[in-house]
């Protein structure tokens, strides 16, 4: 999606070895190359020793198209799909706590209700709920709870993967690249005559 | 077979694996317990230099003049941090080395103890890879496996870091234990579809050109680069570190293009309908404007390296693959055809534009000197250059007849790799005859290794193109700051005939044109090293030149 300024966003998931120092690899590549992180989630994968990244990259076009590229000349990184283009479902997770007397409680609650967020703690003046969904329904129930008094939001970045079916669930945010302009990715065929 | 090994043992015995038989370096105490065991290990020669970057830069010299990886040992801090020059360097030009630190014992890591540094963050940009290698019984695997990085797929420079009790410590070595590398592809062969595409647009062609660049030198393609310009007949015009893929006395020969390159290969690239790129990243100083570099033209890539692709020219048909094999691939397909009328209008572009013209003066010049060179040795030295006016010279004037014979710093630009790159290309080649023509200035960068000349008996040449300045940096003063020069003009140099004497060197000094080639066969004949101080005229103008950024439309062929 491009936005005014001409800056688009990519998203990208990365296999990556589960070793000491890789995430400063990965964080001195985009800080070298000028990719700027919008968001990014890590965490153990389903295959042993190894992680898996989401990130998303925020840049010009033209150099945004090039992370996935650059990332898989990592030694490290196993696997990297830049799955902008792709038919993607996508989660962002945040908790929010906001104030809630007596007299907002409910109106408070019912926002929740509406939005499906679950309420994970109650205090005296104020509850925490936790919402997880794509970026712009999380952002309209935080611009709609501001007026009762934000006390805190803590936002994770966003996680993704490809779709099991070629059914549209509801719309997550999918974001659109510039269609104009696609990106392939080369095929590489692994050879034992690779040593030069 | 595993065996019980100290990690001295270990790194020595994984070197002696890999082919290594010599190392450039400089002991200190992090690294001493593996110089403890190096007189077990008397196969494994180790040539003390005076500073780490020279180690680091002869160790690149011996690469690239070899082909084989280059090795450099330095001690933790202020020892480790002395290489990063010559790391960036290779890894500029993908250059396949291993550079072997020593790190303080890794109960202080991170304490900022005694000569500590954090070389592998420090070098995770200069590296194609690094490690901290924490135990014994890891350093003969991540040796290998460093090894396999450094020279396969892009080849670069590998790190590794070993703390003082690493070394000590007692571990397992098995020799034949295998690599296990998932995340790193090696291409080899392309995809076939890509073949086509490129051999399509190839046999439509009626002004195809083809770029050769430091990736035709590094797979060792020279035959089948002939081979394919041969079958289809089309010119070739080379990089500037893509010079000596090509006989430059052969009729497809066209020159390297770009800011200093010559006009005629700037012109051939300009109005060429197809330019088929082998191993060039379309650097900037070819590309100036990328959007007005060739825009007539369909473009190939061929790169080892999937994210060259589109960096920074979009091209018609990407080939991911080793060039080795892609020409092995590709030449079967292409047609065999002549291309007269492109042929015959390279040629009047030649004529039209020699942009070799050798300024007619009685004074000595910088292209009298490597012109000189050329015609006395044939073309057949080993060169190396520092960077500047005397490089420019040097890639315009000399003509290189045998492959892989031209080393430069070219993706860093590093001034002061003249000295110590021919000190491992010298190691590399004993019977060859390896001339370093060098800056002023960048001798005196490195200047230190002629003591590893002497004591080592390399008969290297060094022909010192001394202009008494920085002179390229006179000539961007001229033209891009109003002649405000600053800080461009030396007044201390040293007598370097003294000073070759001084270390027990052969000294020439050279003032005028008619002693050019007495003093240079004189050199030649010297069974040992020799300092040729040329002492040449402070010009500022280095033409032909694109400024940079700029396109052909620019190109300021000799405004004299
Ligand atoms: C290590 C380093 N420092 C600075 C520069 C910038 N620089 C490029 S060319 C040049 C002048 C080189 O002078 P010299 O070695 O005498 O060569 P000349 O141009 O006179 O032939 C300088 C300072 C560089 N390329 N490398
Ligand atoms: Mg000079």
């Amino acid at each position: 999606m491009a936005s005014s300024t001409g800056t688009f966003q990519r998203t990208i998931s990365a296999l990556v070895q589960d070793k000491p120092g890789v995430l400063a690899r990965i964080s001195g590549l985009f800080r070298r190359r000028g990719f700027n992180i919008a968001s990014l989630a890590v965490g153990r994968s389903e295959r042993p020793g190894m992680s898996r990244m989401t990130f998303v990259v925020e840049g010009p076009d033209t150099v945004v198209r090039h992370v996935a590229a650059q990332l898989d000349r990592l030694i490290d990184v196993v696997e990297v799909h830049d799955i902008t283009d792709q038919n993607i479902v996508w989660r962002e997770l945040a908790l929010i706590k906001v104030a809630a007397p007596a007299s907002s409680r409910g109106d408070v609650l019912e926002l929740a209700n509406v939005y499906r967020a679950n309420v994970i703690d109650i205090g005296v003046e104020s509850l925490t709920m936790e919402i997880s969904g794509g970026r712009q329904k999380i952002d309209s129930l935080i611009e709609l709870l501001k007026k009762f008094g934000l006390l805190e939001v803590i936002r994770t970045g966003r996680v993704a993967t490809l779709r099991g079916t070629l059914v549209e669930g509801e719309d997550d945010g999918l974001f659109q690249a510039d269609a104009s302009n696609p990106t392939y990715i080369l095929p590489i065929q692994t050879g034992e005559t690779g040593s030069v | 077979m595993s065996k019980h090994l100290s990690g001295s043992q270990i790194v020595c015995e994984a070197l002696l694996n890999e082919g290594v038989n010599v190392v450039f370096g400089i002991p200190g105490g992090a690294i001493l317990p593996l110089y403890g065991v190096l007189s077990q290990y008397p196969d494994l020669r180790h040539i003390l230099t005076r500073h780490e970057q020279g180690a680091a830069h002869a160790a690149d010299g011996y690469a690239r003049s070899t082909g084989k990886v280059g090795v450099a040992f330095a001690t933790s801090g202020p020892g480790a941090t002395n290489l990063v020059t010559g790391l960036a360097t290779a890894m500029m030009d993908s250059v396949p080395m291993v550079a072997i630190t020593g790190q303080v014992g890794r109960g202080a890591i991170g304490t900022d103890a005694f000569q500590e540094a954090d070389i592998t963050g420090a070098t995770l940009p200069v590296t194609k890879h690094n490690y901290l290698v924490m135990r014994a019984s890891d350093l003969g695997a991540t040796i290998h496996e460093a090894f396999y990085i450094a020279r396969t797929g892009r080849p670069g420079p590998v790190l590794i870091d070993i703390p003082k009790d690493v070394f000590t410590e007692m571990g397992e070595y098995d020799p034949d234990a295998p690599i296990d590398l998932p995340g790193y592809k090696v291409p080899g062969k392309a995809d076939e579809s890509q073949i086509d595409a490129a051999a399509e647009l190839i046999n439509q062609a009626e002004r195809p050109v083809i770029l050769a660049g430091h990736g035709v030198i590094l797979s060792r393609s020279f035959d089948e680069l002939k081979e394919f310009a041969e079958k289809a007949q089309i010119p070739v015009v080379t990089t500037l570190l893509g010079i000596s893929s090509f006989p430059e006395d052969h009729v497809l020969s066209t020159g390297f293009p770009g800011m200093h390159g010559m006009a005629y290969a700037s012109l051939a690239v300009d109005q060429a309908d197809l330019i088929i790129n082998f191993g060039s990243r379309f650097d900037d100083r070819i590309v100036g404007d990328p959007k007005r570099f060739s825009t007539g033209s369909k473009k190939i890539h061929v790169d080892i390296d999937p994210a060259e692709i589109n960096k920074s020219i979009q091209v018609d048909a990407p080939i991911v693959g080793n060039i080795k094999d892609v020409f092995a691939q590709l030449i079967p397909k292409v047609k065999k055809t002549t291309h007269v009328e492109w042929l015959r209008h390279i040629e009047h572009l030649k004529a039209e534009h020699p942009s070799l013209r050798i300024p007619e003066s009685d004074r000595l010049m910088g292209q009298h000197v490597v012109k000189a060179l050329s015609d006395v040795t044939k073309g057949e030295a080993i060169i190396t250059t520092g960077v500047g006016q005397h490089q420019m010279w040097a890639a315009q004037h000399y003509q290189f007849k045998n492959a892989n014979s031209w080393l430069s710093s070219g993706g860093a630009g590093t001034m002061g790799y003249e000295v110590p790159s021919a000190i491992g290309a010298q190691v590399g080649n004993p019977d060859k005859l390896v001339w370093s023509i060098c800056g002023d200035g960048g001798f005196q960068m490195t200047m230190m290794e002629l003591a590893t000349v002497v004591e080592n008996s390399l008969p290297v040449k060094y022909a010192i193109l001394n202009n008494n300045h920085l002179g390229m940096i006179t000539q961007w003063q001229g033209f891009f700051y109003n002649g405000d020069y600053q800080a461009e003009t030396y007044t201390g140099n040293p007598d370097f005939v003294k000073l070759a004497e001084a270390y027990g060197i052969k000294g020439i000094r050279v003032t005028k044109q008619d002693e050019l080639e007495s003093a240079i066969a004189a050199a030649n004949a010297h069974d040992g090293p020799v300092i040729v101080d040329f002492v040449i005229e402070k010009v500022d103008d280095l033409y032909p030149m694109i400024p940079a950024g700029q396109s052909v439309q620019e190109l300021i062929e000799d405004p004299n």
